[in-house]
């Protein structure tokens, strides 16, 4: 997989005079994400509760976790679309993220996908760049097919979204997300559904992209291979307790003494 | 006993041999049912005879055994071969008995009650939907980037000339349809030539606005309901905000705009071809001249009539494209959500239309316009 970054595109990227606010970025000295005794559920039903933790800025921060058991909700509210029940969250040194005024401080990639069905790939990945940057249309063009490359996608930019595999509209969404040069990418279950081949590009490209760029990523998996390959930090949710049971660097953990952490990062270690 | 498989009773063992298949499962589900229906104390299930067995008639024996142990019988399965006692284990692992709970139909109480808390949540959805909607409007006079105006064209097309056959083919028939029963009545009196009269005033003021309104409300409502629907439900609407793009901006602004343009336009258009359909009929049916009926339709209809038919066009699409975009961000939980909506987006609609169609009747009337 190439690993073209278009650098120099990133500066030149966000107009001011847009009319909407602009976007933000963090200070170095503040995390990227910072997480204090959230609460997250709906109404009466709580999912997650005292949740604390932070990001910091160029890492790659997985959230783990069974099935069930919140982990792409707490994505929800990470990027602003619930608001907590409970607790703090701040984003990019911009405090809870504000959708709907303005181009936020980050790129979402969505379990599945999330691409406009009525838009091609490639116009699916100049969208963003259509509405938040003054670059000429060919220009946008030619950074759409770089950024789909960037994910193996080149030669799908005039193919609908309908018309691409499970795996395929993930990295396609990957590339939306990157569009606008981010600093900060959430991804949900990134290499859940492709081939094992694949997952390792994608893995790869994670960790260039945040090892080069300075790129945040936080990802939502439960592919533990994945997991070791890029997170350099984790936190594991649990259903029953319905709160954090470990954070840290994902190789320790594997000899953590809460058995419930020790099985989850050891069952993936028998079947690898 | 047809089949590949043989049941035999021997005092309290029942022998189970040959291949338990899937396509024989009713026989053997019934044959087992049938030996171990006037059962007591103990039995035994003896599978030694058995080649191979499907999942499903496994499953059964399985369920046979937990249905007589509720009734205090001692069942078991045995001599098995390898493969059958796999299966058995398999299944056997929800061995708890099974208790089916027999889910109640709702009471007709309870279905007024939830029904009732339905529509106090359902309006406050439309209310917070309104409310958004104006805040957003505000958003968009002061940065009118935030609008998806691109999308207005293909809208209108979408909406508005697609749409012309369908208006043509329906205002003909009711212009035609309404002369020819008024015809019946008029000639008994000789006032042949009135028909025009009441086509052209009948059609401008109420009939077209609101047939072509019912029309919209079919295709662009049901249409923009269930857009809305799937790509809320495959969050493309989330997607969208994350991208910094309103979805107020990005998807209502525009379809309203697109039916506040096409409605009035198709609104004239009905009057005109349903007003021809009443002249057709006054030609060959009434002996009416072609130039006495429009020179009458011209006396009777007066630029208001047509003008108060356009008022009501523009609210009738303000409401269509509103109700719909309303009920396509309230989908949720799939194709059948979507579905849901895009039916109540119609009913919704049409009872809506009604009801501002008789309300502009008596704001008019009451103006004396």
């Amino acid at each position: 997989m190439s690993l073209h970054v278009p650098r120099a595109v990133r500066s030149s990227l966000i107009r001011l005079d847009r009319g909407m606010p602009r976007r933000v970025r963090a200070t170095r000295e503040r995390p990227m994400i910072d997480v204090k005794d959230l609460t997250i559920g709906w109404g009466d039903v709580v999912l997650q509760q005292h949740l604390t933790f932070s990001v910091a800025r160029g890492e790659v921060f997985a959230i783990l976790g069974g099935s069930g058991c919140g982990k792409s909700t707490l994505l929800r509210f990470l990027i602003g679309l619930e608001p907590p029940l409970a607790g703090s969250i701040d984003v990019a040194g911009l405090g809870l993220p504000t959708l709907d005024a303005g181009l936020p401080p980050f790129g979402v990639m969505f379990q599945a996908g999330a691409l406009f069905g009525s838009l091609t790939v490639g116009e699916n990945v100049s969208l963003p760049l259509e509405e938040w940057t003054d670059l000429p249309g060919d220009a946008i063009a030619a950074i759409a097919r770089a950024k789909l490359k960037l994910v193996g996608l080149d030669g799908a930019a005039d193919k609908f979204p309908a018309e691409l595999s499970g795996g395929m509209k993930k990295r396609a969404a990957i590339a939306r997300a990157l569009a606008l040069e981010p600093e900060l990418v959430f991804l949900d279950e990134p290499s859940a559904g492709l081939d094992p081949v694949m997952a390792s590009d994608l893995d790869e490209l994670i960790v260039t992209l945040s090892k080069t760029l300075g790129l945040t990523v936080v990802i939502v998996t439960h592919e533990l291979e994945s997991i070791f390959r890029v997170a350099d930090r984790v936190v594991m949710l649990d259903k029953e307790t319905k709160t954090i049971i470990a954070t840290g660097d994902p190789k320790a953990l594997k000899t953590s003494e809460d058995p419930r952490v020790r099985s989850f990062f050891n069952r993936g270690k028998k079947e690898s | 006993m047809s089949g590949l498989f043989e049941i035999a009773r021997e005092g309290q063992t029942i022998k189970i041999a040959g291949d338990l298949r899937m396509h024989d499962a009713t026989a053997i589900w019934r044959g087992v049912h049938g030996q171990t229906r006037e059962a007591s104390g103990a039995i035994v299930l003896d599978l030694s005879g058995v080649h191979a067995a499907d999942g499903s008639v496994v499953a059964l024996l399985v369920e046979l055994r937990n249905e007589l142990a509720s009734r205090g019988i001692k069942a078991e399965l045995v001599g098995a071969n390898e493969s059958v006692e796999t299966t058995v284990k398999l299944y056997a692992g929800h061995d708890s008995v099974a208790k089916h709970k027999v889910r109640k139909p709702e009471s007709t109480i309870a279905q007024i009650g939830r029904s009732a808390f339905e529509v106090k949540q359902e309006a406050k959805g439309i209310l917070d939907f309104f409310g958004s909607m104006l805040l957003t409007a505000a958003t968009l006079v002061r940065y009118p980037r935030a609008g998806h105006w691109k999308e207005i064209a293909p809208l209108c097309e979408k909406t508005g000339a697609d749409a012309v056959p369908i208006v043509v083919l329906i205002n003909f028939l009711v212009g035609s349809v309404m002369a020819f029963q008024s015809a019946n009545q008029l000639k008994q009196f000789g006032a042949n030539i009135y028909v025009a009269d009441l086509v052209g005033i009948s059609l401008t003021r109420e009939l077209a606005p609101l047939m072509t309104a019912i029309i919209v409300c079919g295709r662009s409502g049901a249409a923009f309901a269930a857009e809305i629907g799937s790509m809320k439900v495959n969050e493309e609407i989330d997607a969208l905000r994350t991208l910094g793009l309103t979805p107020f901006g990005w998807l209502v602004v525009p379809r309203v705009i697109a039916l506040i343009l096409v409605v009035p336009i198709l609104t004239l258009l009905a009057d005109f071809i349903g007003i021809s359909g009443g002249l057709v009929v006054g030609i060959s049916e009434l002996d009416l001249t072609t130039q006495g009926y429009i020179i009458e339709t011209l006396k009777a209809v007066h630029g208001w009539d047509v003008l108060t038919g356009l008022i009501k066009s523009v609210v009738f699409s303000v409401t269509i494209a509103l109700i719909a975009c309303q009920q396509g961000f309230a989908a949720s939980g799939g194709a059948e959500g979507v579905g849901k909506r895009t039916t109540s987006t119609v009913v919704t609609s049409l009872f809506a239309l009604v009801l501002l169609d008789a309300a502009f009747t008596a704001i008019f009337r009451a103006f004396g316009v």
